[in-house]
């Protein structure tokens, strides 16, 4: 198992787990906002719709279902 | 630049088929993938080796048929070249609005299987799986092994069709066993589609046609495939309706970028994997797959009550929150995206054009590179390599 963080909580996750499977394993439903302000989240889980879009380490608009979550990893939602 | 004789573009059953051939061939041989590993959609998470070099993580942004070029991202840009392209872009799945549809846990039918097979648990999860294909019937089976509750399946297929679809499958004994690994307690209801998802903040409830409710965790929604041909029209090849158009060696009308897999007709992975093969071999019997594909086309066509499902207020255009008020303003594609932005976000159309396409009959008219959304900073390097 490896600890990633969703909004400073904690979440364990096997390894290969894509950050966007850990978003929603840590209850988090809305992974942004759209530009009208409505909660988003992954939809098409194959990096075409990039409804799952959030900020990992300081990077926005990270594609979540394309990257695999690594230990220690701070994600922060919309 | 670094050059292959053979790149092939994404890592599913076609360009799996792909790479197995051309690595027998000697050639040099290079694959391609958004992914972080191969096996595309329906193989995801199988820790497939691939036999020849693997470039995973990686998208192919633009591409020059003349020069024999591609544009690739990966942390920066960088130009290869070669002498046979195969494109094996695959497909993606067809959505259609409905009010609720842009609720959080509210997912594609591949959709939740793809998160589900990248680590998220659906033990203990209510799940309607609703939509068209018989891609329903196999995630429906797959989310209860993993320790989903599948209260119902909402094919808006009716039985007559289905019936038909059935008759032809046993030509195909596989795809019989796909579909009786569903245990007994789900519900399989032809004719019935869902008009509504509701939540505040998340999906609560889901509603049908008849005005039935579910209170389920998640929706897993899809109304069949479309083809992912934007890499193939950005390199000039040339469409046969929705599909690549490809001759019996998968060669399209462009020299030296060949074609395999769903963007040639959606044909399911057997077809996919003789696809593959062929466009590195050459010719084969494909006389059995055809009849599947064929017949996948016939059973599942999309009723038209499904184009009048979005109210005024629904999202067309998620990534610029277009509604369909506002499309209903516009008088084509151009007007679309002129006026309102409509296909402009980061997707570039690719889940709003289809489903355009399909209510309004609005057909996008180009494709421009980048072909996927990049930094300013890699355009700008992509800029420069093509004019120095």
């Amino acid at each position: 198992m490896l600890e990633i963080f969703v909004n400073g909580h904690a979440v364990k996750v096997t390894p290969k787990t894509s950050v966007a499977a850990a978003v929603l394993q840590s209850g988090q439903s809305a992974f942004r906002r759209s530009v009208t302000g409505e909660p988003r989240a992954a939809l098409c889980g194959m990096g075409i719709c990039y409804e799952c879009r959030v900020s990992i380490d300081g990077v926005a608009h990270s594609k979540s279902c394309q990257i695999l979550c690594e230990s220690g990893m701070k994600v922060v939602t919309g | 630049m670094k050059q292959f004789e053979i790149i092939i573009v994404g890592a599913g059953p076609a360009g799996i088929a792909a790479a197995k051939a051309a690595s027998k061939t000697g050639a040099s041989v290079l694959v391609i993938d958004d992914n972080h590993s191969a096996g595309g959609q329906i193989w995801r998470g199988s820790d497939i080796e691939l036999p020849c070099e693997f470039l995973a993580g990686a998208r192919v942004i633009d591409g020059d048929a003349s020069r024999r070029q591609i544009t690739v991202e990966k942390s920066g840009v960088f130009k290869l070249s070669y002498k046979k392209l195969i494109l094996c872009t695959g497909a993606r799945e067809l959505f259609l609005p409905f009010p609720g549809w842009t609720l959080p846990n509210v997912f594609g039918v591949g959709g939740l299987q793809a998160l589900a097979k990248s680590g998220l648990s659906v033990q203990g999860k209510r799940i309607v799986v609703a939509g068209s294909g018989p891609l329903l019937l196999a995630v429906a089976a797959y989310l209860q092994d993993h320790g989903a509750v599948v209260p119902v399946i909402a094919e808006q297929a009716s039985w007559t069709s289905l019936a038909r679809f059935g008759l032809s499958l046993l030509r195909h004994p596989a795809k019989i066993k796909q579909a009786l690994a569903l245990k007994r307690s789900v519900r399989y209801v032809p004719n019935s589609w869902v008009t509504k998802a509701s939540g505040i903040e998340k999906l609560e409830t889901v509603t049908f046609q008849d005005g039935r409710e579910e209170q389920c965790d998640y929706l897993a929604i899809a109304y069949g495939f479309v083809p992912n041909t934007e890499l193939a029209q950005l390199m000039g090849c040339r469409l046969n309706g929705a599909f690549v158009a490809v001759d019996e060696q998968q060669q399209t009308s462009v020299p030296g970028v060949y074609c395999a897999g769903e963007p040639t007709g959606l044909g399911g992975v057997d077809e996919s994997l003789l696809e593959g093969e062929i466009a590195v071999i050459g010719n084969r019997d494909r006389s059995k797959t055809t009849h599947f594909s064929q017949a996948l086309n016939n059973a599942f066509t999309l009723r038209p009550e499904l184009k009048k499902l979005a109210a005024s207020d629904t999202i067309v255009c998620r990534c610029e929150d277009v509604t369909l008020g506002r499309l209903q303003e516009a008088r084509s594609w151009r007007e679309a995206k002129l006026h309102f932005r409509c296909g402009m976000g980061p997707c570039q159309g690719r889940i709003c054009g289809p489903i355009v396409e399909h209510c309004f009959g609005w057909t996008p008219e180009s494709v421009r590179p980048p072909i996927f959304s990049t930094k300013l900073e890699n355009l700008i390097a992509v800029k420069e390599t093509i004019h120095s």
